[in-house]
């Protein structure tokens, strides 16, 4: 089983958010990064698929320099090779992302194409499946589980409050992992020490031939959102704040 | 300009947030002056449909097809892609569903545009739709501006709009038929299904006490427990809490978990994911307690500590018990 698993890195996830002064992106120096969780648990999905049927995991990343980590460290947990798309994404949107991806992947002829459900940072959560359209493939969102079937695959699907559902569909594929289905593996020292001699091959949006297009929406800007609430915030040493908590919820909101 | 409430039906009975969808559309087609209707997809809906007569719409569309009795992103598209055709809407508004979520992207894709999803506001400016959503998991905002092409897709999120503003009036109900053939459905639903009976009902509960990611190992949880115990409430927990197994699925809260609006609720090292925050923001009385004092929770929280919960909630158990 051949799979590609597209990877995003994002800011961490304590990260304390500056907006640029273009008011169209957030100040990206100081911030660190690491690989979007959903991705993570993506990737781990197809190296279990891969320990179970055999078969390749290419890693697939679309961002600039400083993404090399994320791919190296798929590739230390397990990933056979890479490629980086050598792009400065920021806030572009989902389809410019997606023809990127779809058109790196062209000629892999991959049997499955696994993704995070949505990312962290520009949370739009269709990459995956605009992914999937594009390449002419079938899919299926927010998988928590994916076994083999004598026509293709049958995945476990989250619904909301509670439910869930099978469905069976044929390969090629591309799925949207869940976050939190199962445990993530550490990159053992041996795993890194092999990461550094597996190939990843770098291409950009222009040797790629994609270039972003109109999609009916511009970005006006970013800002920090206003509190529409009046939270009444206590500080000091934790006794006195909590101690002022206890007043306020008997005698002013009267719950306890 | 015309607006399109795309809403969601399950055997026969409305997605709770539809009614939302609906409150929005004619919104935002009162601001730009224009008409709002509303689309309902499956099969026997006839009568779903005709709920909506009451309605101020200018038209209900029942989409009628055996081929959409079991939802399926293929045969959504197509239909949805034969209504958009025919009746040529300007906007279209679906609620965010995780059904929206799985077709609406394949959807806008197929008209080479891009649906703005997850969004909590919008606003009419200049004649152009400005719609707000949030990045970086609820820390930032963004304004985006509907330009150029049409139609344009949105998806808006759970508590954005209140269905108790939906203005009654008239409508007429079309039953639309979509050519749907089997062969255009790649995928084969199963039956839904449940994986535990709920022991818990965290719905009635007056106080919960719900706890995150902050709480960074399985056996502090008792720690939380205990704050819960000295207030009476039950104990609730994020979804990273339950995905560890930390604490069993039933007690999470979110959208993928318990929908709650107790007396009562206290976030203990919670960041307030947006996924946690539409299953909790309607409690009448929220504190959060977390160190991080930008987390989005304190957006929704009547009072908060910035603090270290380990340092904090054991001093708060023995206030509380110190007040009872």
């Amino acid at each position: 089983m051949k799979i590609i698993v597209a990877i995003k890195q994002v800011p961490a996830r304590d990260s304390q958010l500056r907006i640029a002064s273009s008011g169209k992106w957030i100040e990206e120096a100081d911030l660190s990064y690491e690989i979007n969780e959903p991705d993570a648990y993506a990737l781990e999905a197809a190296l279990q698929l891969k320990e179970k049927h055999s078969g390749e995991v290419v890693a697939l990343c679309a961002g600039p320099a400083r993404a090399a980590s994320t791919i190296k460290e798929a590739l230390a947990k397990g990933a056979d090779r890479a490629i980086h798309i050598e792009e400065e994404m920021g806030a572009f949107d989902p389809l410019f992302a997606a023809h990127l991806l779809a058109a790196a992947v062209k000629g892999e002829s991959a049997d499955l194409i696994l993704t995070g459900l949505q990312s962290d940072d520009l949370g739009y959560g269709q990459t995956g499946v605009i992914l999937a359209e594009l390449l002419g493939m079938p899919h299926a969102t927010i998988v928590m589980q994916v076994e083999k079937s004598d026509t293709g695959i049958r995945v476990k699907r989250e619904l909301e409050d509670g439910w869930f559902q099978h469905v069976d569909m044929p390969l090629p594929a591309l799925l949207t992992i869940q976050s939190g289905i199962s445990k993530l593996r550490y990159a053992t020292l041996m795993g890194i020490k092999k990461a550094k001699s597996k190939e990843v091959r770098r291409v950009t949006a222009e040797s790629l031939g994609v270039s972003a297009g109109t999609s009916g929406i511009s970005l006006e800007r970013i800002y920090l959102p206003e509190r529409t609430k009046h939270t009444q915030l206590f500080d000091g040493a934790p006794k006195e704040a909590a101690a002022k908590l206890v007043e306020k919820l008997k005698f002013e909101a009267r719950v306890i | 300009m015309s607006v399109l409430a795309i809403l969601e039906q399950r055997s026969g009975q409305w997605n709770r947030m539809s009614l939302e969808t609906l409150a929005a559309a004619q919104q935002l087609a009162t601001e730009l002056g224009a008409a709002a209707s509303a689309a309902v997809l499956g099969q026997g809906v006839e009568a779903l449909a005709n709920e909506l007569a009451s309605k101020q719409l200018e038209k209900v569309y029942a989409v009628e097809h055996e081929l959409l009795k079991d939802y399926t992103p293929d045969a959504y598209c197509v239909a949805l892609g034969q209504v958009i055709g025919r009746f040529h809407p300007d906007v279209l508004l679906f609620p965010h569903t995780y059904q929206v979520r799985d077709f609406l992207p394949k959807l806008a894709t197929a008209h080479r545009l891009i649906a703005v999803s997850d969004v909590v506001a919008h606003r009419v400016d200049g004649g152009s739709v400005i719609l707000v959503r949030q990045l970086f998991q609820g820390k930032v905002n963004a304004d985006i501006r509907l330009t150029g092409d049409r139609p344009h897709f949105a998806s808006l999120q759970a508590g954005a709009y209140r269905a108790d503003q939906v203005v009654e009036g008239r409508s007429t109900v079309e039953v639309f038929h979509p050519s749907i053939e089997p062969a255009q459905i790649r995928t084969t639903p199963r039956e839904l299904f449940r994986e535990s009976q709920r022991a818990v009902d965290l719905g009635s509960a007056e106080i919960i006490v719900s706890v995150g990611r902050g709480i960074k190992e399985a056996d502090n949880i008792a720690l939380v427990q205990q704050l819960a115990d000295a207030l009476g409430g039950e104990l609730a927990a994020s979804r990273p809490i339950c995905d560890a197994g930390w604490l069993p699925m039933e007690r999470q809260v979110g959208s993928s978990g318990q929908t709650v609006a107790p007396k009562l609720y206290l976030a203990v090292g919670i960041s307030g994911a947006i996924q946690h925050l539409v299953g909790m923001k309607g409690s009448r009385t929220i504190v959060a307690i977390n160190k991080d004092a930008e987390a989005p929770i304190f957006e929704v929280a009547d009072y908060g500590i910035v603090g270290d919960l380990f340092q904090v909630v054991p001093e708060l158990i023995a206030e509380i018990k110190k007040a009872k």
